[in-house]
């Protein structure tokens, strides 16, 4: 969006790795984005690319042990989030940045009644008392469009159906007016008609609040619907980072090109859905050049042996992949190259 | 709430019906006959039978069951083969030695096994942890005959801290609930522990350390209210194992409860004795476990009487 905005949030060289038996698996592995203000950034890739990982890195709850953010850094307003004590963390977690998980249905606590859980984040990052804290979790459950709040706030988790939970979570999650939302799949669990009606309402509150906010999903219809800029991943990589206008008009890496290409066309006769072909390298076992270099269609002897860098392009869109540098000698008349 | 437990209440008077039956039909297949053994050696065939028509044994068995369900429910438990006394007054006398002894076990068990546990699943795979499982461990091997022996040498004997036997004061309480208590107790600990690690991780705990509670909060209000609806099953199951225990424990100890009361019985072939003893056992069982399914439905209200 507009770059006037305050930068809030700024992701450089991040790279969460896990340690197990099998070696060292790099779920993320250098990445760096920017969020600012009011804006809303999209990561996209698919199961098991690092965009899990990543939104869980920002908040340092990865898993640890096996987990751990092995270098980059988080600046949140300035202050590094990967140096900073527990105790530090603490305070800025649902309170300065918030999360909405991709499972509504067990993200909440099953034996406490759901107005306390949103409650005890605002007795604790708020200091309200424990009337005021009530009362306003049941605003945030009207906010949020759950109809009779005060009946429900009294309610567990069992006797909401999953739109509401994920509304709770949503209740939950912006309590404390937080600068940064990181939505981790918030609709993908819903269905297609309750999916509209949570991402509306994400929408919305951004703009009443006017936090940033990360989503984070695999569908690139919700990208086009609510985000201003897309990061794509793949393989722990940041392949691909544009604005979404671009992203959509001209998609520059072949990945991007693939997942675009395999979205299905409303008004063309299709046989078949299209698909990438090949499989994503192991985490474990990454190639020495281009990870999509086994998948790609434009593949030269130098995507097999260097890993190409995030380029920048003159439009302002940023690509990892050699076709775009000096360094390319393949057949420049191949449609798609530049 | 309070139809929940009504319900709960009457689902519990079959339960004791059958109880009743299986303990009347039970003695039945016991071999020796109660009035050859009152009668006494070499009493004549006549003294016999006068006192097979006078407790009414010559009757047909369900006869005798159904008198015998009617004078239960009147709170006649019949009279002691040995000593001619009525049967619920022994029973009352011991009923509330044997109920003290299983209060103070089941608090060691539930007290002891549960902090153990959190303590363990707070740092797991520490030297805490590994050193509380050992012990546990141990508590579960032991054999609660040999525990207690070792208990009163040690305390009683070389230390003289805590009476030997007996059931006078509060201090003879300690060496036996501990030897009752200790066996549950490791067991709790070890179902507390694995239970807390596999609800630590759930998604509804990873919620709550996003909300940026601390980890005491984490622990203490959103995991170890989940985690403990296992835990409750266990105490209540333990609790039967600990009835059981008592009568060990009673006769280690000297102490005049129930448990040493059937044993007795039994050895003396004092049938209504052992039927009003195990009859007593059973209650207190059926009662622990409807409180036990009371805390449940407290602890989770997702359950529902069916």
């Amino acid at each position: 969006m507009n770059k006037k905005n305050k930068l809030i949030l700024e992701v450089k060289g991040l790279k969460t790795h896990f340690t197990t038996k099998r070696g060292v698996s790099k779920a993320v592995d250098g990445i760096d984005f920017t969020l600012h203000k009011g804006e809303t950034l999209g990561i996209v890739g698919e199961s098991g690319c690092g965009k899990s990982m990543t939104s869980l890195s920002i908040l340092r709850l990865i898993p640890s042990p096996p987990g751990k953010i092995a270098g980059g850094s988080v600046l949140f307003k300035g202050k590094d989030l990967v140096t900073m004590t527990e105790d530090e963390m603490r305070k800025i977690r649902g309170n300065e940045i918030s999360m909405i998980f991709q499972e509504p249905m067990t993200s909440l606590n099953p034996v406490i009644p759901v107005g306390e859980q949103i409650a005890e984040a605002l007795r604790l990052h708020q200091k309200m008392g424990k009337k005021a804290a009530w009362e306003k979790s049941v605003e945030m459950l009207k906010l949020v469009g759950i109809p009779s709040p005060e009946k429900r706030a009294k309610q567990e988790p069992f006797q909401l159906s999953g739109g509401m939970r994920q509304r709770v979570m949503i209740a939950m999650a912006l309590a404390c007016t937080p600068e940064v939302l990181i939505a981790d799949e918030p609709t993908t669990a819903l269905d297609v008609t309750i999916q509209a009606q949570i991402l509306e309402l994400i929408k919305e509150l951004q703009t009443k609040i006017g936090m940033g906010v990360i989503m984070i999903t695999h569908d690139l219809g919700v990208v086009a619907e609510t985000c201003d800029k897309v990061a794509v991943m793949y393989a722990g990589n940041i392949v691909e980072h544009a604005s979404t206008e671009q992203l959509f008009a001209n998609p520059k890496h072949p990945y991007t090109q693939g997942l675009l290409n395999s979205l299905p066309k409303i008004h063309e006769d299709q046989d078949e859905l299209i698909t990438i072909d090949g499989s994503v390298p192991s985490p474990y076992n990454m190639p020495a050049g281009c990870r999509f270099a086994s998948r790609c269609p434009y593949r030269e002897d130098i995507c097999i042996t260097h890993q190409p860098n995030l380029i920048n392009q003159s439009d302002g869109v940023k690509v990892r992949c050699w076709k775009y540098t000096d360094e390319w000698t393949g057949n420049r008349d191949k449609e798609g190259v530049i | 709430m309070l139809m929940f437990i009504l319900r709960r209440v009457f689902q519990t008077i079959p339960v004791i019906i059958g109880v009743t039956f299986v303990v009347f039909f039970i003695m039945q297949l016991v071999p020796g006959d109660p009035a050859v053994l009152l009668a006494g050696e070499g009493a004549s065939k006549e003294t016999i039978e006068a006192i097979r028509e006078q407790l009414g044994l010559n009757q047909p068995l369900y006869i005798q069951y159904f008198e015998y369900l009617t004078n239960v429910f009147r709170g006649d438990l019949g009279v002691s083969l040995k000593n001619s006394q009525p049967v619920l007054d022994e029973i009352l006398v011991r009923l509330p030695i044997t109920i003290e002894l299983a209060f103070f076990s089941i608090i060691i068990t539930i007290v002891l096994g549960m902090a153990a546990g959190i303590i363990s699943a707070v740092k797991p795979y520490s030297l805490t942890d590994v050193s509380v499982m050992l012990v546990a461990l141990l508590g579960i091997s032991l054999p609660s005959f040999w525990f207690g022996l070792m208990l009163m040498y040690f305390f009683s004997v070389k230390l003289q801290v805590l009476p030997v036997a007996g059931w006078d004061s509060l201090l003879h309480v300690i060496l036996p609930a501990v030897t009752l208590g200790a066996g549950g107790a490791a067991i709790v600990a070890r179902m507390t522990r694995s239970s807390i690690l596999e609800v630590i991780r759930q998604d509804y705990i990873r919620t709550a350390r996003a909300k940026g509670l601390r980890e005491r909060i984490i622990i203490y209000k959103h995991a170890l209210r989940n985690a403990l609806i296992p835990v409750i099953t266990v105490v209540g199951l333990q609790f039967g194992a600990l009835l059981g225990g008592t009568v060990l424990v009673e006769s280690i100890f000297a102490i005049n409860g129930l448990g040493r009361m059937i044993v007795d019985a039994i050895r003396m072939r004092d049938l209504p004795m052992v039927q009003g003893g195990v009859l007593f056992a059973s209650l207190i069982f059926v009662t622990v476990n409807l409180f036990v399914d009371v805390f449940y439905r407290f602890f989770n209200k997702r359950i529902e009487l069916n």
